[in-house]
């Protein structure tokens, strides 16, 4: 099991990565090398083990239904490095494909 | 005024609340050495030198209106750049978070401010607490106040060098895969990693939400002690906050160890652990005994393990946390970009590291369609086998001894472009982050190079006392942790 370079840049697309073509030749050895480690695993019998997610047992509970303070939306619109301060939102570029 | 660094946060803690020590002469103390040492170590990454005076002052003003400012009374104590800081830039050492300034603060600094601490400045990590030798800090370089040609360890190593350099008695560290327990064996400080869940990760900024724990850097287990209890909790803004109270660590980790079970898992001791390593633990073993501790060997058969599983459940959880980092609501943006997706795929390109975008990588292939039965799902059946080794371990012993890193710090560059030999330097840290057990390096001497030994320490989940309690015995017994780097 060994990722080829084109596997390497489609992961980056998957993962929202842009590789330059040197990025994905000196990773993909890289993480080949930790992929090999993973093989170990399937040794392991780990029939009807169950799968653990977190260590100790958390269970979702529900607050009161109480109205408590969120941050100030300007406050929030501060962070992002480009807002509308008008309209009250961030602004990203076209979302939909098709003529700009 | 240099004698106030010397002293412990308990020391100064007492002096300020006793009125015999102002915070702001501590402040002010602390400040003058970091401003001297710092420049050689590059522990910090910001010094917030007014914000410091003002909490001082404020916590003077309460003295002198008769109000009890808290346990950390004016103790300095420097924060971890991956905890949110209101109005402090908040940088996780990564260029993805350029002009990031947080608008709230995370629990931990809440806490410690509402016990009259004094938040001195924010420390240099491996970006996104990726890595262990802090090499992958985007922002600077932080050197082994006992070698300045050796790593401080990581991911947390600027907060490990601050308190080895005695530039604040406390520092706060995050811990996902050893990171606060392998630089405090690489500087010779203490370094807590608390049971999962006993501290608030409200703040904290996310790598693997089921690993990640803050903990306490500390020269003295009173000091580790009196920041736990202070950090502890549960709080109702993270869902896996144990709902329990702080601990009473300062009283109840006194007390000796006659008959306390210290068990050695063998398989910790396999390939990799340097001899003189292996030495200074078998010294720690033979000290324990001699203050009462009986020893047996136990097996711990899925050690072998932990490294792949690790591999897989930390990059998984870090490949869908890491997504937030978009370029839209904070941070850094690519310019010119013709797409959302272009906008996300630029800005992380140009933002992140290669051992962040490693680590991207691996955890999106193996939650990907095909793989992920392989590998996420195999990962968390093989974590949940090793938690049972610990579970059957703490059956027969009340705590295991392990070496806490298979080397002393290795040198600066030595190993910055070979990933999985960098990876197996937590080789004996991951396994307490996978089955949420607590765990403590303490010092334990020094090799023939001058470099600090670390000794891991760990216990069942809510052990915290009896670590502190084993480690006070042996640094009782060896005074390790009163040694200091010349600087």
């Amino acid at each position: 099991m060994a990722l080829s370079p084109d596997e390497v840049r489609k992961v980056g697309s998957l993962a929202r990565l842009a590789l330059t073509d040197d990025e994905v030749e000196h990773l993909t050895p890289q993480l080949n090398d930790l992929l090999s480690q993973f093989e170990r695993l399937q040794a392991v019998d780990t029939t009807g083990v169950p799968a653990m997610s977190h260590s100790v047992p958390v269970k979702a509970f529900l607050r009161e239904d109480v109205i408590v303070p969120s941050l100030p939306r300007a406050v929030v619109l501060a962070m992002g490095p480009e807002v509308d301060e008008l309209l009250g939102g961030f602004v990203v570029p076209q979302v939909l494909a098709g003529d700009a | 005024m240099s004698d106030i660094t010397t002293l412990s946060a308990t020391e100064i803690a007492a002096a300020v609340r006793g009125g015999t020590l102002s915070a702001a002469a501590v402040t002010d103390a602390f400040l003058a050495r970091i401003a001297a040492v710092d420049p050689q170590v590059g522990a910090f990454l910001t010094v917030t030198a007014d914000a410091a005076r003002n909490a001082a002052a404020a916590v003077d003003a309460k003295i002198a209106a008769g109000i009890d400012p808290g346990k950390l009374a004016g103790v300095p104590i420097a924060i971890k750049d991956n905890m949110c800081t209101l109005g402090v830039a908040t940088t996780c050492a990564s260029k993805i978070l350029d002009g990031f300034i947080p608008p709230y603060d995370a629990t931990v600094i809440t806490r410690l401010q509402d016990a009259g601490a004094v938040i001195i400045g924010k420390t240099n990590l491996d970006e996104f607490a990726m890595g262990s030798s802090s090499e992958n800090s985007a922002l600077g370089v932080t050197r082994n106040p006992w070698d300045l040609s050796k790593v401080p360890g990581g991911s947390s190593g600027g907060s490990a060098a601050a308190v080895a350099a005695r530039l604040v008695p406390i520092s706060l560290g995050s811990d996902t895969g050893g990171s606060i327990r392998q630089p405090a064996a690489f500087c010779g400080t203490l370094g807590l990693k608390p049971t999962y869940g006993r501290v608030s990760r409200f703040g904290l900024v996310a790598f693997a939400s089921s690993l990640d724990q803050i903990g306490p850097f500390a020269n003295t287990v009173d000091d580790i002690a009196l920041a736990m209890e202070v950090l502890s909790g549960h709080d109702p803004k993270d869902s896996t906050s144990l709902p329990i109270d702080a601990p009473e660590l300062v009283n109840e980790s006194n007390g000796d160890i006659k008959g306390l079970r210290v068990g050695i898992p063998d398989e910790y001791f396999a390939e990799g652990i340097s001899e003189p390593v292996r030495a200074a633990v078998m010294q720690v073993v033979d000290k324990l005994v001699e203050l009462g501790a009986v020893v047996t060997h136990i097996s711990m058969p899925h050690t072998e393990y932990t490294l792949p599983a690790y591999y897989i459940v930390a990059p998984a959880e870090a490949s869908s946390n890491l997504a937030r980092y978009d370029g839209v609501r904070y941070g850094n943006r690519a310019p010119k970009t013709l797409s959302h997706s272009d906008l996300a795929e630029k800005t992380r390109e140009q933002g992140f590291g290669a051992e962040v975008k490693r680590r991207i990588l691996i955890g999106t292939y193996a939650l990907s369609a095909g793989y992920y039965d392989a590998f996420y799902h195999k990962a968390m059946q093989v974590r949940t086998l090793i938690q049972q080794d610990f579970i059957k371990a703490f059956e027969h012993v009340d705590v295991l001894i392990t070496p806490t890193t298979p080397t002393t710090a290795f040198g600066i560059g030595e190993k910055s472009d070979d990933p999985l030999a960098m990876k197996l330097s937590d080789i004996c840290t991951l396994s307490a982050n996978l089955a949420g057990v607590p765990g403590i390096s303490i010092p334990a001497g020094f090799d023939d190079a001058g470099l600090p030994f670390g000794v891991q320490l760990l216990g069942p989940a809510l052990s915290e006392a009896m670590l502190l309690k084993v480690s006070r015995s042996y640094l009782d017994a060896t005074h390790w942790n009163e040694q200091a780097p010349e600087l």
